[in-house]
């Protein structure tokens, strides 16, 4: 709110000399998604979260064909060893390298952690602004399924099912985990929805005959937005350590294949003594949530046009 | 002269921020005599409130107040917070603008007063009690003792504003600071209210300092004025002074701006250019320069001082001002004034046009649930009960009344483009109940509106030029098309398009409604319906809406329903009114003959509300108070609706009343075709 009104004062009528008409007919005028783009481009850490995001992704899946060990190798004349030459991030009790361990770990927990997030809190959107919007027995009936959904613990029916998928692939597991963080903030979303839906401008676009539909995707997720980011980049963190707990009680990626959550778990015990088997782990998780929460940020202020850059 | 009860000198006050200081209040000064009343005017920004606000110390921790503030001779500036608190509600008392966040909502009013009795006087509880029910009484509030065990939330608006009024005459004030105490009111209300301020000022003997953007308010009630922009004074004097010898070219200005409702509306109103300067960082000179018509070189250079023309008390902050009295020279001199074009349809007689919005006995009721989960009714909340109007082509209606009247409801019912409860709505010529889906979102292409509050009706995460495409992408128009409308549109609204990528957050209020009317007018309609469009915009920038508002409709052909609570602004830029009351309308007709010859009371009541901004008018004015508030709309009064409030009810003798009592009176034709209220013992009185 605060705009200094020197900027804003400069336009109203008679001011304006008539020669510079015919120029600004050329120049195209700026939609709101190459604004938002320009604006996510001007924060220079969220730049800086997004290089880093990028770099974990080609470490972990470019990463590996750099070591001569893959994650299922042990190496029986380096049993713990240090990092050296030979193992970048040292070994294991068992002499399995740790370097690729934690690339194999982080292609699965980079996808699970921004999968879920995406999914879970997508789901959020969706649902929490649809019954928000619509109102009636849509809303009475989508609560009454979170409602549901919120009583059941959700450890225990991860639990029961996980036999069924045994074997399956491990996005299953991702569904599973999503399915379950949704819910809260699907309610919360339902609530900002309601307080929008009587917005003028959304009265306004529905007298313009805009659908219900486009409404939800054009006024109301975007004025939302703040919040939704907030919970995407809180859920991959949650998603990565929630995997760990199932994994620890044999549900989700069990042995020999390994995610970070499990490398973590492992070398906890050993943090202070045999450093490398938890730092290089812990710190790729790190490094991971920070980057997805500076681009979580930049995004934020790059959709909230009073955020002032 | 005797000594003033309050003295203001040099007073400074400075809001330290992030991006400059906030120089709010730059120097001023006024004296207050006893049982005087000071009217500060200005618009938002201009200092008024912060310059008050200094005066009862209770201005954020942050702020930097310099100066000097003497209430009968004892410096209030530096005074810490404790002896302050002895002073303030004492000596001064305030009036806040809205009286429900200024009441806590959950104690009952009778505590909240006997606590402002007891805590500058050591008197029983039972003491206190009685003297906040008798306080209730003069301020009054009917069956005061019952009625002080209400809690606030039990009060409507304006019995707020009287137990704030109540309270702050609790300790006999010196002082009483009312910050735009009836801002939020109807203006039946606000009659009342500024009655009940002079009853308290009569009592007391305090003198008010009286805040506030209106300048009509002011003008019968106020003995000085002091007209405030951009931290300073630049102009005071009495009233008349003022009023009808301007000699600051923004109070001319202000006075050009308003619309009045004793003056039919072919005068165009008077615009100022710009909109006032941020207070961070001032430019040298004038604070006024860029907007004014007469500034030259000097006034971009120096700031003029605050000195005396004409009589000793009547000063002015313009270099020009000796000019100006000089030449004798009146707003419309200084201004110049915009030049509207005529409707092309206005000059076919009505009945010939065409017919563009009919709406026949149309019923809205909200149903009253009550049960938790078998929800069954128990009643129904009559929005609208049967209201029946037509607008022809190029015409504006008005449609007003007080707040809970049913207007706004009537307009949404209107723009749902559905089958209504009861009743018949036909836009262009096709009934809306036989539209189908397809048909209806078309026409949606044809009828629009603009909405009140210019920062909620655009969506602030949209740039203007997506919110400017979106009628035009759901109505299936090309990118290159709207490109180009798009430009069309900000230009045809008196903005530039080289600011179509700006946020809305980033323009000014005026502006913003600018923005707002683009959009209205994106599909070419032929209906452009208008909720309250101008009321929350300063009067200065408002004139300029309004004139825009009146210029498009005579260029483009468009015809308006006008809501609006302003009867001023209404008188301005309609052609026929409508009055609602409790969802009927009491009277409908050309505009001029309704104001002129007012026929059904409660038109006459509303009519004698509005202040005008002409203090000889103000005073010689006799107005007709309506009692108490509106009732509620879920049960009405039988018979006529209006006959808990009617004045004329109150004169009729037991036989003639029960006519008013049993049957519901239907409009009826005055004296000519288009003019009609319903009353059974109507009859015309000039009340403007």
């Amino acid at each position: 709110m605060s705009v200094p009104s020197d900027q804003l004062a400069t336009i109203l009528p008679g001011q304006r000399p008539d020669g510079e008409e015919a120029a600004l007919d050329e120049t195209r005028i700026a939609s709101r998604w190459s604004l938002v783009l320009r604006r996510f481009r001007r924060r220079r850490l969220a730049m800086a979260g997004l290089v880093v995001l990028v770099f974990l992704f080609l470490l972990a899946f470019v990463g590996p064909y750099l070591g001569q060990w893959t994650y299922t190798d042990h190496d029986f004349n380096a049993f713990l060893q240090g990092p050296s030459l030979d193992h970048w991030f040292g070994t294991t009790q068992t002499g399995g390298d740790v370097y690729a361990l934690t690339l194999r770990g982080m292609q699965k927990s980079l996808v699970i952690g921004i999968l879920v997030a995406l999914i879970s809190t997508g789901l959020a959107a969706l649902v929490g602004s649809f019954a928000g919007y619509m109102g009636g027995w849509i809303d009475r009936s989508l609560m009454w399924f979170v409602d549901l959904m919120l009583v059941l613990p959700s450890f225990l029916i991860i639990a029961i099912l996980s036999p069924t998928f045994r074997g399956k692939t491990w996005l299953v597991f991702v569904v599973l985990l999503a399915a379950f963080l949704w819910l809260v903030t699907a309610r919360i979303v339902r609530g900002m929805t309601i307080s929008l839906r009587e917005r003028e401008y959304v009265l306004a676009a529905r007298y313009m005959g805009v659908p219900a539909h486009r409404i939800i995707f054009r006024h109301i997720l975007p004025n939302i937005s703040s919040l939704l980011i907030v919970d995407a980049t809180i859920n991959v963190s949650a998603a990565v350590i929630s995997e760990t707990g199932l994994s620890y009680f044999g549900f989700g990626v069990q042995p020999p294949d390994v995610s970070l959550g499990t490398l973590i778990a492992d070398g906890t015990q050993s943090a202070t003594t045999y450093p490398w088997l938890f730092g290089f782990a812990a710190g790729i998780l790190v490094a991971l949530v920070l980057a997805v929460n500076l681009v979580g940020d930049g995004l934020r202020d790059a959709l909230d046009p009073t955020s002032g850059f | 002269m005797a000594d003033p009860v309050l003295a203001v000198r040099g007073l400074t006050v400075t809001f330290p921020g992030s991006a400059g200081d906030v120089r709010a209040v730059r120097g001023i000064d006024y004296e207050l005599q006893r049982g005087e009343v000071l009217g500060i005017v200005g618009e938002s920004g201009s200092g008024k409130s912060a310059s008050a606000t200094a005066v009862t110390g209770l201005l954020p921790a942050s702020a930097v107040v310099d100066g000097s503030i003497r209430l009968d001779g004892e410096e209030l500036i530096g005074l810490d917070d404790a002896r302050m608190a002895k002073v303030r509600g004492k000596r001064i008392a305030m009036v806040f603008q809205d009286p429900l966040s200024a009441l806590t909502p959950v104690y009952t009013v009778g505590d909240q007063l006997s606590e402002a009795v007891r805590i500058h006087n050591d008197v029983s509880r039972q003491a206190a009690r009685e003297r906040s029910v008798e306080l209730l009484k003069l301020v009054g509030i009917p069956h005061a003792s019952e009625r002080a065990d209400a809690f606030p939330h039990e009060f409507s608006g304006g019995m707020r504003q009287r137990v704030m009024i109540a309270m702050a005459i609790a300790n006999d004030p010196d002082v009483i600071i009312a910050d735009e105490p009836t801002t939020a009111l109807d203006v039946t209300i606000q009659a009342q209210v500024l009655e009940v301020l002079r009853t308290a000022r009569e009592l007391t003997g305090a003198a008010i300092v009286m805040i506030t953007h209106d300048l009509s308010v002011i003008a019968g009630f106020a003995d000085r004025v002091a007209v405030m922009y951009a931290g300073r004074i630049v102009e005071t004097g009495t009233v008349d002074e003022v009023f009808y010898s301007p000699r600051m070219p923004y109070t001319m200005g202000l006075l050009g701006a308003i619309p009045r409702a004793d003056e039919s509306g072919d005068r165009p109103l008077v615009p100022i250019d710009g909109t006032p300067p941020s207070l961070v960082d001032l430019p040298a000179g004038c604070p006024f320069a860029a907007r004014c018509p007469l500034a030259f070189d000097t006034c971009r250079e120096v700031e003029p001082a605050l000195i005396a023309v004409g009589s000793a008390n009547h000063r002015s902050a313009c270099h020009l001002a000796e000019k100006i009295e000089a030449g004798g020279w009146g707003p419309t001199d200084v201004f110049p004034l915009p030049d509207l074009p005529e409707a092309a349809a206005a000059r076919v007689p009505r009945a010939e046009r065409d017919v563009v919005l009919e709406a026949k006995d149309l019923v809205r009721h909200h149903p009253l649930l009550k049960g938790a989960v078998f929800k069954r009714q128990v009643g129904a909340v009559r929005a609208v009960d049967g209201i029946s109007f037509d607008l022809r082509d190029g015409e504006t209606l008005g449609l007003v009344g007080e707040s809970g009247c049913g207007k706004t409801t009537t307009l949404l019912e209107v723009l749902e483009l559905a089958a209504p409860q009861a009743g018949r709505i036909v836009v262009l010529g096709r009934d809306v109940s036989e539209l189908g889906q397809s048909e209806r979102r078309a026409m949606r292409r044809d009828v629009n509106i603009v909405f009140q509050d210019p920062m909620a009706s655009l969506d602030p995460r949209m740039p203007v030029s997506d919110i400017l495409a979106e009628p035009m992408r759901t109505h299936g128009m090309s990118g290159a098309k709207i490109q180009a409308r798009i430009r069309e549109l900000l230009r045809l609204v008196g903005l530039n398009p080289e600011h179509a990528g700006r946020y809305p957050q980033q323009f000014s209020g005026g502006q913003r409604q600018r923005v707002g009317i683009a959009r209205a007018l994106a599909l070419e309609p032929e209906l452009l319906v208008l909720d309250e469009p101008v009321s929350a915009l300063d009067v200065s920038i408002q004139a300029g809406v309004i004139n825009l508002l009146e210029e498009l409709r005579a260029r483009l052909g468009l015809s308006y329903l006008f809501v609006a609570h302003d009867l001023a602004v209404v008188r301005h830029i309609a052609d026929r009114i409508a009055v609602m009351y409790l969802g009927k309308i009491v009277e409908i007709g050309e505009v001029t003959r309704v104001y002129e010859s007012a026929s059904h009371p409660y038109t006459q009541a509303l009519l004698s509300a509005i202040p005008l901004p002409d203090p000889h008018k103000e005073r010689a004015r006799r107005r007709i108070l309506l009692e108490g508030d509106l009732p509620s709309p879920a049960d009405p009064p039988s018979g006529c609706r209006f006959r808990t409030r009617c004045p004329k009810f109150a004169g009729l003798d037991e036989d003639r009343r029960r006519r008013c009592l049993e049957e519901e009176p239907p409009l009826h034709g005055m004296d000519d075709d288009d003019h009609a209220a319903a009353c059974h013992y109507a009859e015309a009185l000039k009340v403007v």
